[in-house]
């Protein structure tokens, strides 16, 4: 009798498994929510990488002296996303400027060729980045591919000469490594979580 | 041997088509794939599978099936590793096990899985045009709506197709066991 049930049972049981780790125990659907949750478990060293910023000097994206840096990636002649984005991370680096916190805000661009710093200029004049504690910034053209498999970060070209990324807030902690990603729109939990890593 | 040139057919074309999955989500999910399980189970169509291996093969299959539905594993898919993966389990882990199972199901099952097939595409469909995210990171906006739009049409397709034997009998001009039943002696 339970010759007859046992590979049917065999059967559930792998399968449920198989679904279960695959979905991180039914956590994660989606590549976005996986990686999200990958970065949590196990943050990722940050490597020393200089970027080139909209005054056309070299900025570490590394935090430095127990700073914690935010990173969100952008084109500047982004049509929506990236705007509205911009004006929630003119509003986070309002309030830690507020609250003291040793903190400092990059928009890189995804789209080195094109952005140029006059580029990212104007695209900073336009959100108010002036530079101090948020500023915009490019990779050099080599090291963009390294730095969006680092951050997991897939962007794909639209049918407008634009482009689609998944957008977020990204946070590097203090000892250098990227440990956590939030909605653009999540600027309370980004408080939050910066609160709790640097009283 | 038909069949194995068949499948060995259905197969070509699915890696023919690598380039257009990449572009776009409708030809990954609703032709590629489609057509890895179609080699599955034109290549396994002449095998006659035994009845008390029918529900843990179904269960398989039913595994692969769900594994390939989630958002992430189509993103995977198109990675080396994912796509490996997709090439080997769609036909080995869906279509065959399918094949050799369907003959022994009941009618009562095999309407339980059609009917859970179609409200699935339903629910898929009008989740993909109407989400306000991306679901998978490596499509647009707009080509995760038409997917969406392509489960519906299919829906209904299948819906149609499967409702004729039902309400009018079986139609004269299809050979009787489509589904290849009479053969395995279900």
């Amino acid at each position: 009798m339970a010759a007859r049930f046992l590979p049917s049972v065999l059967a559930a049981v792998a399968g449920g498994g198989i679904l279960w780790l695959a979905t991180d125990g039914a956590q994660a659907f989606t590549s976005e929510a996986a990686r999200r949750l990958d970065v949590v478990q196990s943050p990722r060293q940050v490597p020393k990488v200089l970027l080139e910023d909209m005054m056309s000097r070299p900025v570490p994206l590394l935090p430095q002296a127990g700073e914690v840096v935010l990173v969100e990636f952008i084109y500047t002649v982004c049509g929506d996303i990236c705007q509205i984005a911009a004006a929630d991370f003119a509003e986070i680096r309002d309030r830690l400027q507020a609250q003291g916190v040793k903190a400092r805000l990059l928009s890189v661009s995804f789209d080195p060729e094109r952005d140029t710093p006059e580029q990212m200029a104007i695209y900073g004049d336009a959100h108010e980045a002036d530079g101090i504690m948020w500023t915009i910034a490019r990779p050099e053209k080599t090291a963009l591919p390294e730095l969006l498999g680092l951050f997991d970060v897939i962007v794909i070209p639209d049918e407008w000469g634009g482009y689609q990324h998944n957008a977020a807030i990204h946070v590097i902690t203090g000892d250098g490594r990227f440990s956590a990603v939030y909605d653009t729109d999540a600027v309370e939990d980004v408080l939050a979580h910066l609160s709790a890593v640097q009283p | 041997m038909r069949m194995i040139c068949l499948a060995l057919l259905a197969f070509a074309e699915a890696i023919a088509l690598r380039q257009a999955a990449e572009a776009s989500p409708v030809q990954h999910v609703l032709v590629q794939m489609p057509l890895l399980v179609l080699a599955g189970v034109l290549i396994s169509w002449d095998i006659r599978g035994r009845r008390v291996w029918a529900v843990p093969l179904l269960l398989t299959a039913l595994t692969a099936f769900l594994f390939w539905m989630l958002p992430r594993s189509v993103d995977w898919a198109l990675t080396p590793a994912g796509e490996t993966a997709k090439y080997l389990s769609l036909p080995l882990l869906l279509g065959v096990p399918l094949r050799l199972s369907w003959p022994w199901l009941a009618p009562v099952l095999r309407g339980f899985l059609k009917a859970n097939a179609l409200s699935m595409l339903g629910v898929l469909g009008f989740l993909y045009t109407h989400a306000p995210l991306r679901i998978c990171n490596s499509y647009l906006v707009s080509a995760q709506q038409d997917l969406g739009f392509a489960f519906l049409h299919l829906a209904v397709v299948l819906a149609c197709i499967w409702a004729v034997p039902v309400l009018f009998g079986h139609p004269r001009w299809l050979p009787s066991g489509s589904a290849g039943c009479s053969k395995c002696g279900a």
